[in-house]
């Protein structure tokens, strides 16, 4: 069965004209070219040239919101790891509200090493990564299991609008949070179905019909 | 988080992958994959994926055993596999890995060293067993064990002319006497678990590696892990490892 | 290296092999052999064998080795103890520190390292079977690593080796021809601008010899560079 793929370009691979596009994510120019630096999907869209990598780890960006592990408690705040190659910190003053006086209070309290946090990335200064759960959003996820997708695949697991992610929450009646960062938190009856359809979507994201794939999974 | 759910799945005798408690994965070897080397084999369990090359050299034997062949082991933990393999000598994983995977070859007596000796007390064959990690998902140990196991049989001896050792011409094959298998049997919540993933390794409480010969008898053991096994757990664990011994032997 | 052989190296037009002077060896190239790295790739020139794996970007520690502006890019060529003729003993030989050196060199131009400040890029590559010419190969199989994992690359690092042999030029050099050619050059360069980042020469030629190697081996290198280009794409299909 011939399986109908998306377009896929190459790292170096020339991409166009700077006469009639404008590079943008995953692209570079180079006497008057726009090239790709990416395995990966290129899209042209109101006169931009981009390229989405079809692997690639997490690069944290302002307003993320990314889903967490707190791997160590310090005195003014928490190390989360947020699957990416720099830590993220989460300071006191952007986690709790109330006035703490951190002489006498003990912080695990509030959130403690293995657990899991929805939280936004607040300021990306190089290495140095701060989250806050100052958003509506923000919260702790307990119990539930994880898993990692690929980053730049977010967007298709959540698809238009959150189509995607909605046809899979409610034909496996799960609890669903995605983070821009890859992780993805499920809690649930049919986890295990769930899960197998954002792993089917990691694997075949290039693959047109795709959606049809997924619904197929899903209703079995 | 990630190993909570592993146990939790274990409770209900359930796995990540949806295999029973004593399920291997599905296992895939290939002999003769390295053509300069005397013998090879790439064996995958699973995800997991080992290459073990053998090279034979001319040594002097052990002053006390002076009519036999040699047999050293060794295990390369390559940073290729595993996020965690770091480049270095080999670390205590991979040095016990090693010698337990030379102690099913050699007590097992799958090698017939003896007909190894070309002159006694001066000139044998030394065979080289070289376990090397490709990728990394568990059960190293039964992995690299049918790989040498496997590579061993297909080996062939180069041709000598005096003392020149002639690659290109393999001759006679190595002569094998037996074929050891090894099966490790981890220990979670009670239960007994074969072939287990990266994943499931994090968790177990203990470990109990058994090498068995073709007619059922043991020739190795090496527990391992830092928790205890009592009689009745160890002897069931036997048991075990034999039986599923017998399943592996099927594929070479 | 320059030995004198005892046979002819070339009879009517046609190496030991059977080859062309200009003809590369039997290549077989495949994207993602390693699931636990981030990049991998698994190459093969005739018996020439290479496993390439790519880990990061991730942290780097100690953090007095990060650099604020930039990752870094770290190079492991390590050679299988049953990868060549007489059994090496494992660990790092002088020639595998140097490899290791030029091989990171190769890649590192080809690499947007800027993007990613106190990480670092781990390159790892093993050679499994070698017959000549393992360098090049290594890295053809670092460059697929590094575009399977997804680390942004100005173009990709196409390597290939050159040399002379009973005064013909030669393409390739397998592991007899390796000792017995006149010169061993090893080559890696970026295809779209022809820009060389390894070069490396032992043996003795004139200028002319070595411009005229230089010239066949980048033309020759754009089969090898066909066949990155496949690889990668064939992963991607079904």
């Amino acid at each position: 069965m011939m399986t109908e793929i998306r377009k896929i370009v190459l790292p170096g691979e020339v991409l166009g004209d700077l006469k009639e596009n404008k590079p943008s994510y995953g692209t570079f120019e180079e006497n008057g070219k726009i090239i790709s630096k990416f395995l990966g999907i290129p899209k042209e869209s109101r006169g931009y040239m981009s390229v989405i990598p079809l692997s690639g780890v997490y690069v944290p960006k302002r307003q993320d919101k990314v889903i967490g592990f707190i791997t160590d408690v310090e005195k003014f705040g928490w190390i989360v790891d947020i699957n990416s190659p720099w830590q993220a910190f989460l300071s006191l003053s952007e986690a709790v509200d109330e006035f703490i006086d951190f002489k006498k209070t003990d912080i695990s309290r509030f959130y403690d090493v293995g657990d899991i946090i929805y939280a936004q990335v607040v300021d990306k200064k190089r290495g140095d990564i701060q989250l806050s759960m100052k958003n509506p959003m923000a919260r702790k996820l307990r119990d539930g299991v994880t898993v990692k997708i690929t980053p730049s695949k977010v967007p298709r697991l959540i698809g238009k609008e959150g189509s995607m992610i909605n046809t899979i929450k409610e034909k496996t009646k799960t609890i669903i949070r995605v983070g821009q960062n890859g992780v993805v938190w499920l809690s649930g009856e049919k986890v295990e179905k769930a899960i197998k359809a954002i792993k089917m979507i990691d694997e075949k994201s290039h693959i047109i019909g795709l959606t049809d794939e997924i619904t197929k999974l899903l209703s079995d | 988080m990630r190993q909570e759910y592993v146990l939790k799945l274990l409770e209900a005798d359930e796995r990540v992958d949806g295999r029973k408690l004593d399920e291997f994965r599905n296992i895939k070897i290939e002999t003769d994959i390295i053509e300069r080397a005397e013998g090879s084999a790439r064996v995958k369990i699973g995800k997991t994926d080992v290459i073990v090359g053998i090279k034979m050299d001319l040594a002097e034997p052990f002053p006390d055993i002076p009519d036999e062949g040699m047999l050293k082991t060794g295990a390369e933990f390559s940073p290729i596999a595993s996020p965690d393999f770091t480049s270095g000598p080999p670390g205590e994983d991979a040095t016990e890995l090693a010698r337990i995977v030379d102690r099913g070859i050699r007590e097992s007596e799958c090698i017939d060293l003896e007909k190894l000796c070309l002159k006694s007390g001066e000139k044998v064959w030394c065979v080289f067993v070289d376990v090397h990690m490709i990728n990394h998902d568990g059960n190293l140990i039964d992995t690299s064990a049918l790989a040498a196991v496997a590579a061993l049989m297909k080996t062939k001896i180069p041709e000598l002319k005096g003392d020149e050792i002639i690659r290109d011409k393999l001759k006679k094959k190595l002569p094998i006497k037996h074929t050891p298998i090894t099966i490790t049997v981890g220990k979670v919540l009670g239960k007994f678990l074969i072939d287990p993933i990266r994943e499931e390794e994090e968790v177990l409480d203990s470990k109990l590696t058994v090498a068995v010969m073709e007619d059922g008898k043991i020739c190795a053991m090496q527990k391992s892990g830092n928790q205890g096994l009592s009689d009745e757990e160890t002897i069931k664990m036997i048991d075990l490892a034999i039986k599923k011994s017998k399943e592996i032997r099927k594929l070479l | 290296m320059g030995m004198k052989p005892k046979e002819k190296m070339i009879v009517k037009g046609k190496r030991l092999d059977g080859r062309k002077p200009d003809e590369i060896r039997e290549i077989e190239m495949k994207v993602g052999v390693i699931p636990n790295a981030n990049g991998s790739a698994q190459v093969r020139f005739g018996r020439t064998v290479a496993i390439a794996a790519v880990y990061g970007p991730r942290p780097l520690f100690p953090k007095h080795r990060q650099e604020s502006d930039t990752a870094i890019i770290q190079c492991r060529y390590n050679m299988a103890p049953f990868s060549v003729e007489e059994r090496i003993r494992p660990g790092p030989s002088r020639r595998e520190v140097e490899i290791s050196k030029v091989t990171r060199l190769a890649l590192e131009p080809a690499l947007f390292l800027e993007e990613y400040p106190e990480t670092v890029v781990d390159v790892y590559i093993e050679i499994i079977q070698a017959d000549g010419s393992t360098r090049v190969t290594g890295i053809n199989a670092a460059s697929l690593a590094l575009a399977d994992a997804g680390v942004p690359m100005r173009d990709l690092v196409v390597a290939l080796s050159g040399g002379k042999i009973d005064g013909t030029t030669i393409i390739d050099l397998c592991g007899k021809e390796d000792n017995y050619s006149v010169a061993d050059i090893p080559l890696a360069f970026l295809p779209r601008k022809g820009e060389i980042t390894l070069l490396q020469m032992d043996g003795q030629l004139t200028p002319d010899e070595m411009k005229t190697i230089i010239k066949n081996v980048i033309k020759a290198g754009k089969k090898v560079y066909e066949k990155q280009k496949e690889a990668l794409r064939k992963k991607y299909q079904e």
